[in-house]
């Protein structure tokens, strides 16, 4: 704490003796106070926020371990121990069916919707023409700052049994393609709204660490006779590396939280064998269902895995020489 | 915010970077043909596909019943256009109330928030201060860890919020990514600036509103848009805590009577049966009432993305 401290006229390099160093210490917080009250009590609102809506409810995790009875409250309900994690530990089918239906959407998306931001950037990267660059790039990023529910019906109005396209299709005698409502397009359906929101949006990072690229290195890289691939192998993609391990730790970090609302919007007709994922599951089995310590269960441990999955893939960075999200 | 810190190197370099791009490089060779068309094609084809969903929602929205029937569902033109869907769905009734709701949540929550986010991250922009360290420890943990949805709604509730709009905006005032950013931003102003004002007299209070405010118009628009967003397209938190539909905002009411497709009778529209225009177009002119206010905003801050975010992120 001492260490952004400026020394001030007065204050001795002398340790002095402890109660010596102790009054002045104390004087020290004083001054300190003095100096920053100002800047304390403008933090104050901000901290108040924080600590009610993000540290309190952490502590409101124990009812994970409670026979929770919302008239009761926490401090009236019974502690149960570990039985609310019982569903976890003995597998049970809707609990087990969610967990696999999101680990195949993280997946699905870090195979396929990751890498789309980095291609598109590329390219993008590629326009020599400032004004179209800027043109296409301001078009793109547009969808990000739709709600999902913007998106899902702007989805069903294009690709709905009574859509655009199936409209289309019909006119010109080609049958149909149903693709909303059906169970087994369900993750092909949600992955490519993924892809239509954010592939424009995610370009924005990469784009910034492209922006930073030594010009140089490629000039010298032309001298040595590097054609365009091989000054992307050797030149652009190893100084974009950092950036792309970065995304991907804190990808992992969000293994199990996938798509939320967006399923939630279009769970009805697809049904929860196809749709459920874990934040599904605690939405739906508590505060739908009741079952209260049961759904805080799951969304604790969900919480924790994810940290573990951040704090592990950081390490990993870490050891095969990257940055990662923090430095060591 | 360029143009202060850097070394003339640093300047010319970047205007090389922006004026000459137009141009290619010595050290670029010619792209082939085929890849420049390549370029275009799959370029053009994404930003069409972001774009017709659009033209085809306002179009249908301004149809009449004959263009929609003729092609049993969205219109790419009309030929007369008429604004009779927006006159039902704003002549009071279940939509009034609920952009209503979501312009006067959308309002008070950002301003609240950018005003706690302003004041927390010019605090956290001093380094040494007291309990700066703490204080920033505490806000970069909640990036981390997601307190979860049943705790959340449990204290909410316990803070007798449920049912009550203020449950929109409470629990998000403070987006420690957004502080984060911002904090960022205000460290990259040159540390002279607040010195001098200091020095001629200035309290924290004047050196934050009358100095660093104005350098951070960039930041501060970036921010306010990004809070503006998420008040606007709050969905899932009005769904947990307002139970009573009288209080829904645009984007519940855009699920119900679009997503769902539940139709909006003379009791929702509070218009009488004769004129009511097509269905289809009664639904659309509530989607595009829910798309507007960002498509309005956004060309504005657009042109701060890459200024005000990306220090901010890149650098922090």
């Amino acid at each position: 704490m001492s260490s952004g401290i400026k020394v001030r006229p007065g204050t001795v390099a002398d340790p002095g003796t402890p109660a010596a160093r102790r009054t002045r210490l104390r004087g020290d917080l004083a001054a300190r106070w003095h100096r920053d009250r100002v800047l304390l009590v403008l933090a104050v609102p901000g901290v108040i926020v924080l600590v009610m809506f993000h540290y309190l409810p952490l502590l409101g995790n124990v009812i994970a371990f409670q026979d929770y009875q919302p008239f009761l409250g926490i401090s009236g309900s019974d502690f149960v121990g570990l039985s609310n994690f019982s569903v976890i530990f003995d597998g049970d089918p809707e609990f087990l069916n969610a967990l696999v239906n999101t680990l195949i959407i993280t997946m699905v998306q870090v195979l396929f919707v990751f890498p789309l931001p980095i291609a598109l950037a590329l390219v993008l990267n590629s326009m020599l023409n400032e004004r179209a660059k800027r043109l296409t790039q301001s078009i793109l990023y547009l969808p990000h700052f739709l709600s999902w529910v913007i998106v899902v019906a702007l989805f069903q109005q294009m690709f709905g049994n009574g859509g655009m396209l199936n409209e289309w299709l019909r006119s010109a005698d080609l049958g149909t393609f149903q693709i909303i409502g059906v169970p087994e397009l369900f993750k092909l359906l949600i992955t490519s709204q993924v892809i239509w929101k954010d592939t424009g949006w995610s370009t924005i990072i990469f784009l910034a660490a492209l922006s930073k690229v030594d010009l140089n290195l490629y000039e010298a890289a032309a001298i040595d006779r590097a054609g365009p691939v091989r000054q992307l192998w050797h030149v652009t993609l190893p100084a974009i590396r950092p950036v792309i391990v970065l995304l991907l730790i804190l990808r992992l970090g969000d293994s199990l939280t996938v798509g939320f609302e967006q399923i939630l919007l279009q769970q009805g007709p697809v049904g929860a064998q196809a749709s459920e994922v874990l934040d599904t599951y605690v939405y739906n089995n508590g505060i739908i269902g009741g079952n209260w310590g049961v759904s805080a269960a799951v969304g604790l441990v969900k919480g924790v895995v994810g940290v573990v999955l951040v704090l592990g893939a950081n390490r990993l960075a870490h050891a095969m020489g990257e940055r990662g999200v923090y430095s060591k | 915010m360029t143009g202060l810190l850097e070394t003339p190197a640093e300047r010319r370099a970047r205007r090389n970077h922006r004026s000459a791009s137009d141009e290619r490089p010595a050290w670029m060779g010619r792209q082939p043909r085929w890849a420049t068309a390549a370029r275009g094609v799959l370029l053009t084809v994404a930003c069409l596909a972001v774009i017709v969903p659009f033209v085809a929602v306002v179009m249908t929205s301004l149809a009449p019943q004959r263009d929609i029937s003729a092609r049993g569902g969205l219109v790419l033109f009309t030929s007369e256009p008429s604004l009779a869907a927006y006159r039902a769905v704003l002549s009071g009734g279940v939509v009034t109330r609920a952009l209503s709701v979501s312009v006067a949540v959308t309002a008070v929550g950002t301003v609240l928030s950018l005003a706690c986010t302003i004041m927390l991250a010019y605090a956290l922009s001093r380094p040494g201060s007291l309990l700066h360290k703490p204080i920033l420890l505490m806000t970069l943990f909640t990036l981390l860890f997601n307190p979860g949805m049943i705790p959340m709604y449990l204290i909410v509730k316990q803070l007798g919020l449920i049912d009550n709009l203020a449950a929109l905006i409470l629990p998000v005032v403070v987006n420690a990514f957004n502080v984060i950013v911002m904090r960022s931003f205000f460290l990259e102003l040159p540390s002279e600036l607040t010195e001098s004002a200091k020095i001629d007299g200035a309290g924290e209070l004047r050196i934050l509103t009358l100095i660093v405010l104005p350098l951070s118009k960039a930041v501060v628009a970036v921010v306010g848009l990004f809070y503006a967003v998420a008040y606007w397209n709050a969905f899932f938190s009005a769904l947990l805590y307002l139970p009573s539909p009288e209080k829904w905002p645009l984007q519940l009411v855009l699920r119900t009577f679009v997503v769902n497709q539940t139709p909006l009778g003379t009791d929702e529209l509070s218009a009488s049966t004769e004129s009511l225009p097509p269905q289809a177009s009664i639904q659309m002119a509530i989607l595009v009432m829910s798309v507007i206010p960002i498509l309005i905003i956004y060309p504005f801050i657009q042109k701060h993305f890459s200024k005000g975010l990306l220090i901010g992120a890149v650098k922090g």
